[in-house]
């Protein structure tokens, strides 16, 4: 007797469609062009440009694990692993940032 | 060309080093001697070497363990004989470059080639079996881990007779492990070893997370897991999330010693704090790696040598989650002191001192479930209280250097020696022997002598607490660790009785060699035939011991925690069965091939011996590749062979 | 509260790779990929806290080409695409519009891969190389880890197109399509956090 424990489905690429592959891609060109012609213009101001990269980055990065990687199709555990290393990057790469910063200031002369 | 390798690499003005490197050489050349006379070479190939049985390469990191346990306690011996004699005018028996290397490489041993190889072999052994099923995820995989960890423990060893190893301690910090401060090939042993072994073990902890989330046998949700499984699902999620951090720390240290970079060099804009965060960003989980794996274990034999279930079965799996989650946000306590001020500190100090909470919830349960409970003192039992004891002991000094205020004091004293020892020795090493107390029957069929292994216990525990209880005081008493020599009177005496308690655990590591080779020979007598001689309560006690090859000749349907034993006491009339031809994987040369190409990329990039290195590292892709060519990579054992299996091992429990 | 009983099935499973040996392998190696993340994370981490430590040698602002950074996304990300028609082309089991998109996944990343070397190589000749600084360690650390990842990926895809050339699409040739799949569209993902945060806002 077989017993499904986790969903699993594969790759989740047997759901995959043309359609869904060029709206993907079209979104993706989307999200890799403001940015890019946000930078090269350089008419915003630095905060703004960081907030708006970011954005982009994050929104085009939800699409391509969606549309690409069919993450909403294959499994719960795929889903929770993202999400745990995720929370885990948040710490090392915020937590990171946040000491360095503090031992560098403490550390200048002057 | 030989790269940067010269006669000069070995040790011939050190006594010391020759006469280990001579041990070791006699031991290897004593196996091989062994091998020949008995015609046991091709045993040892087909049986052993090349098999992906995930029992079987349990066994051999346990095999590996042990013998770093003997080699990171030699370098014990000689740091506490040192340190016992080196007061005033006498200088001891070792220089100080020497001195520098042992502490170095007992710690790099010690967590990397003992720890780590005991609760991977130990996962390894008992984790298919507790949840059913027939193998690991990836058997293949498995067997590439246990040689890359061999060849990473081989590097290391031969650091002593070719070259030296790094004088910086385990930690490796820049700019000391620089290119400029530490020019010769120590640090790169170091780093090729850890290199290759980290990567070793983050194929484990891939392939044990996938076995435990797919491949449990039917009914066995994740709510009716044994708790040894639970806490192995989360060191694996720990390796996972630790362990590449490790490579690339480490990557980054060799871009500058090998590229001229300038990520912890003292110029060209480096940062040295950064490769402490980064070290310990990996470190501290590392530790917790080591010790939920104990804490499982822990939560096995209490139970059974209870005869009681485990209290509060919820609270432990929440805890372990939360010891998991936690383990991630308190690394910056490894550096108090390096002046990331008072804000930081205090969010660090305050999330490790959290993290004692969980573990004491655990505490409570192990005590719980004994309290009214029939307890058998047998050896796994002793090691367990032993444990809770001295555990708990070091768990209160962690509380204490978790204040920042106090760890200011306290920092690279003895204390910390003491209170880091205490719980890898309380907490790690005791739940390794207690787990080989318990599991070696199922591995091997037959027990371990008891009476030996009391004894064993008995020196372990009292030497401990006279080999540490003075690092505590000398802490207190301001001795800084690493020490090869001091002038202050007040710590002769201390340092005199700690080298004492090294003597009783020595006495007890003799007792336990003793027990295998007895036990060994003694095996007809203590034979098990039951495959459960504790009367278990989970799923590896309910098949035969050894286990056949394909460990269930008919996968079990589960129902609720204790599997087994609720099956024991309800009676259930065994079915007649109907048996089925069973696929297993077939040995395979590529892994210890993979280890071998390992070893000799290894030892070419430490001494830049490119035309080594290249085609090994050439040598290890093509054969991953040529592994990958063959499909053929199973074989079976029909349901008639089965069958006869089972009822020649039914026949022998009579 | 523990009241179970273990049942002997006489139909047990013979299959030692659990429920679904594809499954099982497709999952181990997002949870490979997941790793990957960690590392590429600690390559991040390292890049932050590095990326102004010129040492008195250029900036990002002075080093990089946005239009070049552009283009190789470009090809990157038409890549990835070109991947999701091969694996459509998988699903049909059609190994001519396979092999076709094969072909242009690995075209475009093979010039992905020869614009950055072209502009590492750049920043080498003008004394700008990795040695240079920690910002420069740092950038040539994290970008070139990752276009070490793709040289990987474009070697896999080399060796997967023999393979079914030669062996056909069988189910074990579909599951490595579908793992390449993975490595090559996460490669994507880390790209966009490499050019958003290395590039763009390096500038």
């Amino acid at each position: 007797m077989v017993h499904e424990q986790s969903g699993e489905r594969g790759d989740g690429a047997e759901s995959a469609s043309l359609g869904s592959y060029l709206l993907g891609f079209a979104l993706s060109i989307v999200m890799t062009a403001v940015p890019f012609a946000l930078a090269i213009g350089q008419r915003l101001e630095r905060t703004a440009l960081v907030i708006s990269v970011v954005v982009f980055a994050v929104a085009q990065i939800f699409v391509q694990l969606f549309f690409f990687l069919h993450l909403n199709s294959s499994g719960k555990w795929n889903r929770a692993a993202l999400a745990y290393t995720a929370l885990l990057v948040f710490i090392l790469v915020g937590g990171s940032v946040w000491i360095m910063y503090h031992l560098n200031y403490n550390m200048m002369e002057r | 060309m030989f790269g940067k390798l010269t006669l000069d690499a070995l040790p011939l003005d050190s006594p010391i080093q020759m006469a280990g490197g001579a041990f070791m050489g006699v031991l290897v050349l004593a196996f091989i001697v062994y091998l020949v006379r008995t015609r046991k070479w091709s045993y040892l190939w087909k049986e052993w070497l090349t098999s992906l049985d995930h029992k079987k390469i349990g066994i051999m990191y346990m095999v590996l363990a042990s013998l770093m346990l003997v080699r990171g306690f030699i370098d014990a011996i000689m740091m506490r004989s040192q340190q016992a004699m080196a007061y005033g005018p006498n200088q001891g028996i070792l220089s100080p470059e020497h001195f520098d290397q042992i502490f170095s490489v007992h710690g790099t041993i010690m967590i990397l080639f003992m720890a780590m190889p005991f609760i991977i072999g130990l996962m390894n052994i008992v984790l298919p079996l507790q949840i059913g099923s027939r193998d690991v995820a990836f058997p293949f995989m498995n067997s590439v881990s246990l040689w890359l960890t061999w060849a990473g423990a081989l590097l290391v060893n031969l650091s002593l007779v070719i070259g030296e190893f790094a004088q910086t301690g385990w930690s490796a910090y820049p700019p000391l492990s620089e290119l400029r401060f530490s020019p010769e090939s120590g640090v790169d042993y170091y780093i090729w070893a850890l290199e290759i072994a980290g990567a070793a073990t983050l194929m484990s902890g891939i392939n044990f997370l996938v076995t435990i989330l797919r491949m449990r046998a039917p009914g066995m949700t994740l709510r009716k897991m044994p708790i040894f499984t639970w806490t192995s699902l989360c060191t694996n999620m720990l390796i996972i999330g630790a362990f590449p951090v490790l490579t690339v720390t480490l990557g980054l240290l060799a871009l500058d010693r090998y590229l001229g970079m300038h990520f912890f060099t003292n110029d060209g804009g480096g940062n040295m704090m950064m490769y402490a965060n980064l070290f310990w960003d990996w470190g501290h989980p590392e530790v917790y790696i080591v010790i939920l794996p104990a804490f499982g274990i822990f939560s096995e034999v209490v139970p059974t040598f209870s005869g009681k279930a485990l209290f509060g079965y919820t609270s432990m799996v929440v805890a372990t989650f939360a010891i998991t989650f936690l383990s991630f946000t308190v690394w910056l306590h490894h550096f108090f002191t390096m002046g990331s001020g008072g804000d930081v500190n205090a969010v660090f100090g305050i999330s490790t001192m959290l993290i004692a909470v969980p573990t004491g919830v655990k505490i409570f349960n192990w005590l719980f479930t004994m309290f009214r409970g029939r307890v058998r003192f047998t050896t796994p039992m002793l090691w367990t209280i032993g444990f809770m004891l001295v555990f708990t002991m070091g768990g209160m000094a962690g509380v204490l250097l978790a204040m920042p205020g106090a760890d200011f004091v306290l920092h690279n004293s003895l204390f910390l020696i003491a209170h880091f020892h205490t719980m890898l020795i309380g907490g790690t090493v005791f739940g390794v022997f207690a787990g080989v107390a318990y599991w070696f029957p199922k591995a091997f069929g037959f027990q371990l002598d008891e009476k030996l292994g009391k004894r064993a216990f008995w020196s372990w525990l009292i030497g401990f607490f006279i080999a540490f209880a003075p690092l505590y005081v000398l802490g207190f008493l301001g001795m800084t660790r690493r020490l090869v020599h001091y002038d202050n009177p007040a710590y002769r005496p201390w340092l005199i009785v700690a080298a004492v308690g090294v003597a009783i655990i020595l006495f007890g590591i003799l007792n336990q060699i003793a027990q295998l080779v007895v036990s060994i020979v003694n095996r007809e007598k203590n034979r098990d035939n039951s495959g459960d001689p504790w009367n278990g309560r989970t799923l590896e006690w309910s098949i035969p011991s050894p286990p056949p090859p394909y460990n269930f000749a008919i996968v079990p349907e589960v129902h609720g925690i204790d599997a087994f034993w609720e099956d024991k006491r309800s009676g259930s009339p065994k079915r007649p069965v109907e048996y089925v031809d069973i696929s297993l994987p077939r040995n395979s040369v590529i892994g210890i091939l993979i280890g071998a190409f390992s070893l000799g990329f290894g030892f070419g990039m430490v001494w830049h011996i490119w035309w080594l290195a290249i085609p090994c590292l050439i040598g290890i892709v093509a054969a991953f590749v040529a592994r990958a060519s063959n499909e053929d990579h199973e074989y079976e054992i029909s349901a008639a062979e089965v069958e006869r299996i089972e009822l020649d091992r039914r026949a022998r429990v009579g | 509260m523990a009241n179970g009983t273990v049942e002997l099935t006489p139909a047990g499973r013979d299959s030692h790779a659990g429920h679904d040996p594809a499954a099982t392998k497709v999952f181990g190696f997002w949870v490979y990929l997941m790793s990957d993340v960690i590392l590429f994370a600690t390559l991040f981490a390292t890049y932050a806290v590095l990326s102004r430590n010129y040492a008195g040698g250029p900036s990002g602002k002075q080093l990089f080409d946005l239009r070049t950074v552009l283009l190789e996304t470009a090809f990157l990300l038409t890549s990835s695409f070109t991947f999701g028609l091969a694996v459509l082309a998988r699903n049909a089991s059609r190994r001519d519009f396979l092999f076709i998109s094969l072909g242009f996944t690995f075209a475009l990343g093979i010039g992905f891969l020869g614009l950055e070397i072209s502009e590492f190589a750049r920043f080498v000749a003008a004394g700008d190389g990795p040695d240079r600084s920690a910002f420069i360690s740092a950038f040539f650390a994290l970008v070139g880890t990752h276009g070490l990842h793709v040289t990987v990926g474009l070697l896999w895809m080399v060796v997967l197109a023999w393979r079914i050339a030669t062996g056909g699409l069988s189910a074990a040739n579909r599951t490595r399509l579908a793992l390449l799949g993975l490595f090559w569209h996460f490669l994507d993902v880390v790209w966009i956090c490499v050019f958003s945060f290395v590039f763009l806002l390096g500038v």
